[in-house]
């Protein structure tokens, strides 16, 4: 708790995001802030590779707490979501009353010492020193029944098991749902969440970025890729690159020891940012060379 | 303090009135949230009132406007017209109030006795027959030689067909016969014999409805078309709930999912007259479906989904670019279906530079000009099998010869 009681303003929340190297707008960071004051869960959507997830992480890492993450897909149920009884520890029981000759009662059976704790669950658990972040990342590959199961999660911060009853967090999780919006999640679930949209930085924030989170390219370097990133967003492709790929190719051209973009290790690795053979296509050659022409004017 | 809650409330107020759904908790939370913003730093206090206020993002526009016009000092002008002025742009979004859509209303209308009202869970299933007899001769009669009675009698029959375009296996599984042990259920069993374990009880994947997505040409050469193909997407979009989604296109793509539900269909057909900008002009297809896989596919191909093409290939764009988005489109869908109208002439051939450039990237090519080849359609995707279509890997930009007298829906057996 006590890292959050020192989070008094946006101001805060901002500067302390910054120290873990995650640079957030001013409206994320409100988002984040009043999330927490509130004790609402936040909604995070956005392209592929914004940093939604990231934000889970650096709130975990910030507020000392366990980071639990949930990755949703279709199908996701009760039982791999939130909880589930040891079957085999169930028939040995059995197995070993039988061989007393005696008959394990029903109760027994289905305790507490028999339930598996999926993250759900685990996320209400108030055994730590602080809540936990919960993390439900991309709530749009699940489908609805699942959605549906969270509201009550979401709402209450409890969850039902029938064979034990309702079990309830004395002290909420810090919760941060993320969709990259391959389809339109229900109204309902958004109704108990703030909602932030996380646009694509602009060049001076992606600049930052690139320098923050790969502190050893030389700003030559970090420019150029931020700068011709930014160009490739104006293009008509069909999977615009996000920041995460920003980082990779810095990465990648700090590993081949790069100091500067030419036409040549654009062409080579060009396959870290684009990622459909299409848009490789479309950018490989003379409109990667076109790119480089123009951010060369500019400086 | 006071004044500024009477304000928030006016606030959600306006809100409300532009189409974003503002319920009262939330200007409750939005005046908890002012306790700990201070309401001096505009942008804070508008970053405040954005995440708990708006849930989409296309409503993100909407709500900076009305914050700018609503919370500026009052001498800068009479706010009340501005406001009004942009709920007129808003119009195109069906209003909130009013009979919910898709739950009184029987999926074909008065036409549907035997399948009552549509039940919650599931959807309805629905047999592509129409449900009284009409004359044969106007079913077979083409959609742009109707005389005004005709047409009439043909738009009701039209609203009849019913929609269930195929199913996939889903990934969630339900007790059932099936391959999958349910440890659950088979322990429960097995204690009403101490623990013995006589059978496995089993669970099995359950079907899913595939989405439906249509992606329909307005442009000039298909207007004589457009108003029936229009009532027939009324009825598809009434019939699938949730799972249809439909754009219309010319040279401009426009999604019009929202405008064509619900409703009746003269009020749905305004709505969506409204929302599209280029009626009967020109078509750039290749272009507008360039437009649809970079800014929609993500979002509307999930699960498996059908799209249904319709146009007569009059294209006035590069039939590269035409092929190369086709090409796409079928890649990232279940099964791309190309309904053209005048595939109903007997001598028509695909000779349109657009049609054929395409035509290799389509599974199925079909007519749609009578009530006849509507109801073939529907028949058709409701027995779409589990599998996706052959696809023959094609070179791009070299059209195969298509063999005189091979039928036109070869694709698939």
């Amino acid at each position: 708790m006590s890292t959050l009681a020192l989070l008094r303003s946006i101001d805060d929340v901002q500067q302390a995001l910054r120290e873990r190297r995650y640079l957030a707008s001013r409206g994320l960071a409100t988002s984040v802030y009043l999330a927490l004051k509130l004790r609402r869960p936040l909604f995070l959507e956005g392209e592929a590779g914004v940093g939604k997830t990231e934000v889970a992480k650096v709130l975990a890492s910030l507020l000392g707490a366990e980071l639990i993450r949930l990755q949703c897909y279709e199908g996701l149920d009760v039982h791999q979501a939130v909880y589930e009884w040891n079957y085999s520890r169930q028939m040995i029981h059995i197995r070993v009353a039988e061989s007393r000759g005696e008959r394990p009662a029903e109760k027994e059976l289905f305790g507490p010492e028999f339930l598996l704790h999926r993250p759900l669950l685990r996320a209400l658990d108030d055994s730590c020193p602080t809540p936990p972040v919960l993390l439900v990342d991309e709530v749009d590959r699940s489908d609805e029944e699942f959605e549906a199961f969270l509201l009550e999660i979401l709402s209450d911060y409890q969850v039902t098991v029938p064979e034990i009853g309702t079990i309830r967090a004395a002290r909420p999780p810090v919760v941060v749902v993320t969709s990259n919006r391959t389809r339109e999640v229900h109204d309902a679930l958004k109704r108990r969440c703030l909602y932030h949209w996380i646009e694509y930085p602009s060049f001076e924030d992606e600049l930052a970025i690139v320098l923050a989170r790969v502190p050893e390219a030389p700003e030559r370097l970090a420019r150029e890729v931020a700068g011709f990133v930014q160009e490739l967003r104006r293009a008509e492709l069909y999977k615009l690159p996000g920041i995460a790929e920003t980082l990779d190719w810095t990465a990648a051209l700090v590993a081949l020891d790069r100091q500067a973009l030419d036409p040549g290790v654009v062409q080579d690795t060009l396959g870290v940012v684009l990622k459909y053979q299409d848009d490789l296509a479309k950018v490989r050659g003379t409109a990667a060379n076109a790119i480089l022409d123009r951010l060369a004017a500019r400086t | 303090m006071t004044a500024l809650v009477h304000n928030l409330v006016l606030f959600g107020r306006v809100l409300r009135g532009l189409g974003l759904e503002v319920n009262p908790g939330r200007i409750n939370d939005a005046v908890d949230a002012l306790g700990h913003v201070p309401v001096g730093a505009r942008a804070d206090f508008r970053h405040a009132l954005r995440c708990l206020l708006v849930r989409r993002r296309e409503d993100l526009g909407l709500f900076d406007e009305a914050f700018d016009v609503f919370w500026r000092k009052p001498a800068q002008g009479s706010s009340a017209r501005d406001l009004r002025a942009m709920g007129e742009r808003r119009r195109v979004r069906p209003p909130r109030f009013g009979p919910a859509p898709h739950r009184g209303e029987p999926v074909g209308r008065d036409g549907h006795g035997e399948n009552g009202p549509p039940k919650r869970e599931g959807w309805p299933i629905l047999r592509a027959t129409v449900t009284y007899s009409p004359s044969e001769a106007l079913r077979h009669k083409d959609f742009g030689a109707l005389t005004a009675a005709e047409a009439a009698e043909v738009e009701k029959m039209v609203g009849e067909i019913a929609w269930r375009p195929g199913e996939r296996r889903g990934r969630r599984a339900k007790a059932a016969r099936g391959p999958i042990v349910d440890l659950r259920r088979t322990l429960r069993r097995s204690l009403r014999h101490g623990g013995e374990v006589l059978a496995w009880e089993s669970r099995r994947r359950q079907p899913r409805p595939r989405p439906l997505v249509v992606l329909a040409d307005v442009s000039g050469s298909m207007e004589r078309y457009t108003r029936m193909l229009l009532l027939f997407l009324f009825a598809l979009a009434a019939g699938l709930e949730r799972r249809a989604e439909v754009f219309l296109f010319g040279t401009r793509l426009t999604r019009v999912t929202r405008q064509i539900r619900g409703r009746d269909p003269e009020g749905a057909l305004r709505e969506v007259a409204r929302a599209v900008p280029d009626w009967s002009g020109g078509t750039r297809i290749g272009e507008v479906l360039g437009a649809f896989n970079r800014g929609w596919a993500r979002r509307v191909l999930g699960g498996g989904a059908v799209v249904l093409l319709i146009s007569d290939g009059w294209d006035r764009g590069d039939p590269g670019i035409l092929s190369a988005e086709v090409a796409r489109l079928q890649r990232t869908c279940h099964r791309l279906v190309w309904l053209n109208p005048l595939l109903a002439a007997p001598e028509y051939e695909p000779l349109a530079r657009g049609m054929r450039a395409a035509l290799p990237y389509v599974d199925d090519f079909l007519p749609v000009h009578d009530v006849a080849s509507l109801e073939a359609l529907a028949a058709r995707l409701e027995s779409l099998g589990d599998r996706r279509p052959d696809r023959r890997q094609h070179v791009r930009g070299v059209v195969p010869a298509r063999p005189a007298g091979e039928e036109r829906t070869d694709e698939h057996a």
